[in-house]
């Protein structure tokens, strides 16, 4: 449960609509959904993101529309984990649902620069900015959440536990 | 130490007969709703996991209204596929087609939500139900699929910000000037993760619809839900509608708050939300003028009969400005026969609106309605995000009905007394 990656900076109220527009929502592929994510912002982002990148945003993430198709877009791009100043309530919800960490730090958007390696650890709840050489610590998600996360989201886990 | 209604629906709904904000705890729930989009993508997330029975589905409340009547292929294969589902599993509650309309107004209107219910729907406007005095809270597509499972779900109790409000209503100021208002003067995560409690003289004075309209809106501040005591007249608004029993909780007198903020309404005018935020908001007179290409009247949040009565009472006898669109769409077909039985729909036909069909298509930008580069909306839905009607240079300007249909006739941002 250690994530390595490369920082994407976002501000603050990233809305769900932005992530994924209301017309994609006919599709559940998240690779289709990951070509058309943030699309508003800047045509095939997602072509720019490795494998295991880190997204860094500001205050309310995910906020306005409960559709599971934003998380869904952002892990099918290959984001490893989203850390924000604060989330949208049910967005936070459908992060973990579906296996992707959500991590809340204050002034988040102040430790980061676009670029910058981050490595963070769930199981410890520290966040490194290794190329500023920065340590900053987030409480540990109970042992429940990091089961779902291992698992790979909330109904992998309950079949899991059959 | 009271409780407040939030707290107690949660309770009564819980194993404790009592609990705080913070704790986390299991519920029961009453009513699951779900749409083409939600409910689609939970079923092929239950596929995954070899499709566990469906131990709730007397509770489930599926409506077809996000991408109906089907926009493409694609859609019409989704509803095809909810249609064979809901008959599989043996869902009673399956609407669609002229039985459909926009899930939130349907769902009040058949008197399917009663005071001291517990709701989850899979679409973020399920606070709506609030104003009908039950706990009602937006989830995503996998919380949705595992509450049609197993029946229950998990959540932290919120904090409650009472909001109270007094003085008297200007004319042409309703629900929708309030919440914008409200929005505007807490932001967009001023009540993030907690409930919103709408309180005092001035919500007693509303209508349900009207209060529907704030509820609806209280997801755009961030909150969990939004809520409010029920009274005498919701118990007007339910009679012959509702089949089951109804709990009319109120919150205790020492129960404990976040926070608490009054509002006085005497100084309210109409209200807009300008592009790209509901907490981006200004009065009308301050944004007059600003040309628009599209005028809409629907959605979850103002496409009830009132909202379609104060439009025709400004549009009657007046046309759409020639250089606009003027889109109205009744939100249940109910409300579509209620206002050609009232002759509304005469009114908006002879002031050249196009009447449309009962969906949620224009609002989130799915299909109906979608707008070009550079154009401009002033819409009565509750959403105006970078690009969520069409193109993302597009902007979505938020109002009242009254506020809709005055600016329709001038083609421009315009305050309803200027009309009548």
């Amino acid at each position: 449960m250690i994530f390595r990656g490369k920082v994407w900076r976002l501000g603050d109220n990233i809305d769900t609509d932005l992530i994924i527009s209301g017309k994609y929502l006919s599709s559940t592929d998240p690779h289709f959904l990951a070509e058309h994510c943030f699309e508003a912002l800047e045509k095939e982002w997602c072509k720019k993101i490795s494998a295991g990148d880190i997204l860094v945003a500001g205050k309310n993430f995910g906020c306005g529309s409960s559709r599971e198709h934003a998380p869904l877009a952002i892990k099918g791009a290959g984001i490893s984990c989203i850390i924000a100043e604060s989330f949208g309530a049910i967005f936070f919800r459908n992060a973990i649902n579906l296996g992707l960490p959500v991590i809340e730090l204050a002034a988040a958007t102040t430790r980061f620069k676009e670029g910058d390696i981050a490595e963070v650890s769930l199981v410890d709840g520290k966040i490194k900015n290794i190329t500023q050489d920065k340590i900053y610590d987030f409480i540990p998600m109970p042992s429940i959440v990091l089961e779902i996360l291992k698992a790979g989201g909330l109904l992998q886990f309950i079949s899991k536990e059959k | 130490m009271g409780m407040t209604i939030t707290q107690k629906i949660l309770a009564a709904h819980s194993d404790n007969p009592k609990v705080n904000s913070g704790d986390i705890i299991s519920i029961n729930i009453d009513v699951i709703l779900g749409n083409d989009i939600s409910a689609f993508l939970a079923i092929k997330e239950l596929e995954k996991i070899g499709k566990p029975k469906i131990q709730a589905a007397n509770k489930i409340i599926l409506v077809l209204d996000h991408f109906t009547p089907n926009k493409d292929v694609t859609t019409a294969e989704q509803c095809r596929i909810l249609r064979e589902f809901a008959q599989e599993v043996g869902i009673n509650y399956f609407f669609e087609g002229g039985r459909a309309g926009i899930e939130h107004a349907l769902l009040p209107e058949e008197g399917l939500v009663v005071p001291g219910d517990l709701v989850i729907g899979g679409d973020s406007h399920t606070c709506t139900y609030g104003a009908l005095g039950a706990f009602a809270m937006g989830v995503g597509s996998t919380d949705l699929a595992a509450a049609m499972v197993l029946g229950k779900t998990w959540l932290k109790v919120p904090e409650t910000i009472l909001i109270e409000y007094k003085g008297n209503l200007g004319e042409w100021v309703g629900g929708k000037d309030l919440i914008l208002y409200t929005i505007g003067k807490i932001g967009t995560d001023g009540a993030l993760g907690k409930t919103i409690e709408f309180r005092g003289p001035v919500i007693q004075s509303l209508d349900v619809e009207n209060r529907l309209t704030m509820t609806n809106m209280a997801i755009e501040a961030g909150a969990v839900n939004g809520i409010i005591e029920p009274d005498n007249v919701t118990r007007d608004f339910l009679i012959n509608r509702v089949r089951r029993e109804a709990i009319y909780y109120k919150s205790d007198t020492d129960a404990i708050y976040e926070s608490k903020l009054e509002i006085n309404v005497s100084s309210i005018s109409p209200q807009v939300a300008l592009p790209f935020s509901p907490g981006n908001v200004a009065s009308v007179k301050e944004v007059e003028g600003t040309k628009i290409d599209q005028v809409f009247i629907g959605s979850c949040t103002n496409g009830r009969i009132g909202d379609l009565r104060v439009a025709a009472k400004i549009l009657k006898g007046r046309r759409a400005h020639s250089g606009i669109r003027l889109l109205i769409s009744p939100a249940t077909p109910k409300i579509y026969r209620q206002a050609l039985e009232e002759g509304l729909l005469k009114i908006f036909s002879e002031a050249e609106a196009v009447i449309l069909p009962p969906s949620c298509g224009v609002c989130f930008g799915g299909h109906l309605g979608i707008l070009a580069k550079g154009e401009v909306c002033l819409s009565t839905t509750n959403r105006n995000f970078l690009a969520r009607m069409g193109h993302p240079e597009s902007k979505v300007y938020l109002a009242s009905p009254a506020v809709a249909a005055a600016s329709a006739i001038r083609g421009q941002i315009t305050h309803p007394s200027s009309i009548i």
